[in-house]
């Protein structure tokens, strides 16, 4: 069964899969009479059902089955990857991941590694949103103003959200090079190269850096949206009272923007402790262990490495899940009280 | 030219720039510098010739070194500019280097070879544009493969999420049943699941269902978007119910409802959603990566992943082949940004 599919997506057969292309768009057509039959069996009150068939179908089967699986794995042990082949080992796996003399010293840890990605994935976290939060309004306070081609130096910053992650890696990874233009640059002003990509401390700032120049455009937008909602009255009352620009940002701008930035840094903050590609094609997680993040950790542990430890690699994302799960209800809280932001707030994860 | 002047420095409504307008502008153009800088440096490099791009310190515009085509030689050879010992100089090309000593000969005298000190000469360049590195990336490096993979999980899963979620925001929309509240939170709830998290599980369903190593193991999990749900359902609420009950009236199907009536009016919904689709796709990486292990199979992101990994990196195809994989986002982000933009605005997500 599985021989067979993984060759017919072998792409010799293009043609093949030209013509299956042209027969998606006709498909529409194709379940007109389906869905009338269905009407007339089942009635007109059970068509919304039909309807959400599709998309439940595959919510289930790729998003509510495998959180269940999620609990079962976490909880047995092997290196088989059918459930009914893995011993039930209880809390082994989470015993094995909390196995340390000293939380804090994670070379005293049974997995060193999986705590050095806790808090290398915390240091990240706190650091990157942090900066990326006031470069957003820096820059969306800059948009907001009355300026000539808004819209031009708008996409300008928006422009790298729409790269790939693999690619916004490569980008960098041949700036930083030890032949790079960088370094390039710095000889040309007088200062010694450096070698970038070897060295611990600056490729951990590096990683910073990177994950923010390609993500603060999106985080730009929204603060700009909040920005926009400010009523325009409100500054038109300081500059009568001819009140300095810094004044009016930090007694109004910043006051009646703060339900609104505190939606994008708990936003921000979900996306940073999922950190992941960008960073794994730039640094490969080096050097040593020190741009190791949290899902880096659960992929090699469970696809990566020679042996497949599924049971450790769940469990490790159960700790992922509680992080995010208490960011999660952060965020509802924040915006649950207030009734702030509208459907914003829905946007929570973000990806699909 | 003071008129250009006063066109760039023009604001609305007062007559000069005060000190803040002048910081703007300045962080602007520094902005403009750092986000396209890096972009332009990658396009740039990727027209280098290999020797072109291991000279350092780089230049911007894209050099090579001279070669020249010597009769009696197949390969052409290149051209270096050396110091005789009589103090003259002459442009002579290289035959081959042995350690400090190197065989050079005079193109217009291939007879005579010269033994030269490498200390003596220097490489002659000039201004080359390195085309080879995208024409023959399809010859090489099964590039149209990784390129068609790309192409047809982009494409397909795009269609089938837009059918997909057209037809449940629909559902969610359109209908009063008992337990609606319930799927559109549950579908909403899934948002706050991160794909990351559920990795392991994935993977066992994706290998029960056979889908391991195939295109649409990356494709099913993909095309149910709360996203697109949420996104549609909300523009699917502004249409009036009016115009379905005038169809039904008329003894409108309730697909035809859907398909002739309510789908045409959500175009402007269903194409930010397509636009979406198509570069969350196109960019998917850890999925197939999981998924997919043959190199057969590929995507382009994956294949850019795997030839930088290896030791005898070739720069000259990857860089080529990284500004191909960015030309179909930057062409979306050129023509359609606004509804990019207002999608996010909109909806808060990406």
């Amino acid at each position: 069964m599985s021989e067979s599919t993984q060759l017919d997506a072998v792409p010799p057969k293009a043609a093949r899969s030209g013509v299956l292309l042209t027969g998606l768009t006709a498909l529409p057509a194709l379940l007109e009479p389906l869905m009338r039959f269905a009407q007339r069996v089942l009635g007109t009150r059970r068509m919304p059902w039909v309807f959400l068939a599709p998309n439940l179908l595959i919510f289930g089967t790729f998003t509510f089955l495998p959180i269940i699986i999620n609990f079962y794995y976490a909880f047995t042990g092997g290196v088989k990857l059918f459930p009914s082949e893995r011993p039930f080992t209880g809390m082994e796996n989470m015993a094995t991941l909390f196995d340390c003399t000293d939380y804090f010293n994670p070379s005293t840890c049974r997995k060193d590694i999986f705590w050095q990605a806790v808090f290398n994935t915390a240091k990240f976290a706190v650091l990157q949103v942090g900066l990326m939060v006031l470069f957003s309004v820096i820059t969306a306070l800059v948009l907001n103003k009355k300026i000539i081609g808004r819209g031009f130096w708008r996409g300008v910053f928006f422009y790298p959200v729409l790269l790939s992650p693999v690619v916004v890696a490569l980008i960098w990874k041949w700036i930083l090079q030890s032949q790079g233009v960088l370094n390039g640059l710095l000889i040309g002003f007088g200062a010694a190269p450096t070698e970038w990509l070897t060295s611990a401390s600056w490729m951990f700032f590096w990683v910073i850096l990177v994950s923010i120049w390609a993500h603060m455009g999106f985080y730009t937008l929204i603060v700009l949206a909040g920005l926009q909602a400010i009523p325009k009255d409100l500054y038109d009352a300081a500059q009568m009272d001819s009140a300095s620009p810094w004044r009016v940002l930090r007694r109004i701008t910043l006051p009646l923007l703060m339900p609104n930035l505190l939606v994008v840094i708990v936003l921000a903050l979900i996306r940073a402790v999922q950190i992941f590609d960008e960073v794994f094609v730039l640094t490969g997680g080096g050097p040593g262990t020190a741009t190791t993040f949290l899902v880096q950790f659960i992929y090699q542990t469970g696809f990566a490495s020679e042996i497949h430890l599924y049971g450790l690699a769940a469990a490790a994302s159960l700790v992922l899940a509680g992080a995010l799960l208490v960011l999660t209800l952060l965020q509802l809280k924040i915006t649950g009280s207030g009734e702030a932001k509208d459907d914003r707030v829905k946007g929570a994860a973000g990806h699909a | 030219m003071p008129d250009t002047l006063r066109f760039l420095t023009r604001t609305s409504g007062r007559t000069r720039l005060d000190w803040t307008d002048w910081l703007s502008y300045t962080y602007l153009v520094l902005g403009l510098f750092l986000m396209f800088g890096p972009v332009l440096w990658i396009v740039m490099s990727s027209f280098k010739t290999q020797s072109g791009l291991s000279e350092f310190p780089p230049t911007f515009l894209p050099y090579g070194q001279r070669s020249v085509q010597v009769t009696g030689h197949e390969a052409r050879l290149p051209l270096y500019r050396v110091k005789m010992p009589d103090g003259s100089t002459r442009e002579l090309a290289e035959l081959r280097r042995i350690g400090l000593t190197a065989t050079m000969i005079d193109p217009a005298k291939p007879d005579e070879e010269i033994p030269v000190n490498i200390k003596d000469r220097e490489k002659t360049s000039e201004l080359r544009v390195a085309t080879e590195n995208y024409t023959e990336l399809f010859g090489k490096l099964s590039f149209g493969r990784y390129l068609w993979n790309s192409v047809f999980i982009t494409v397909v899963a795009t269609l089938i999420t837009l059918l997909f979620n057209s037809m449940a925001a629909f559902a969610l929309s359109k209908y009063k049943f008992r337990g609606q509240k319930t799927v559109f939170l549950l579908i909403i709830a899934t948002l706050m699941i991160p794909p990351t998290i559920i990795l392991v599980p994935n993977f066992l369903v994706i290998s029960n269902l056979g889908l391991l190593n195939s295109l649409w193991g990356v494709i099913w999990p993909a095309v149910a978007t709360p996203t697109g749900v949420f996104l549609l359902r909300q523009y699917m609420l502004t249409i009036p119910d009016e115009l379905l009950d005038a169809a039904r009236m008329d003894h409108a199907s309730e697909w035809q409802i859907y398909w002739r009536i309510v789908l045409p009016l959500t175009a402007p919904a269903l194409a930010v959603l397509a636009i979406f689709s198509v570069m969350w796709r196109w960019n998917d990486f850890l999925w197939p990566l999981i998924v997919l292990s043959r190199s057969e199979l590929f995507t382009l992101q994956l294949a850019l992943n795997a030839f930088q990994g290896e030791l005898q990196t070739e720069w000259n195809y990857l860089l080529a082949m990284t500004v191909i994989t960015i030309i179909p986002v930057t062409l979306v982000f050129a023509f359609l940004q606004k509804h990019i933009t207002t999608g996010i605005a909109s909806s808060g997500v990406k």
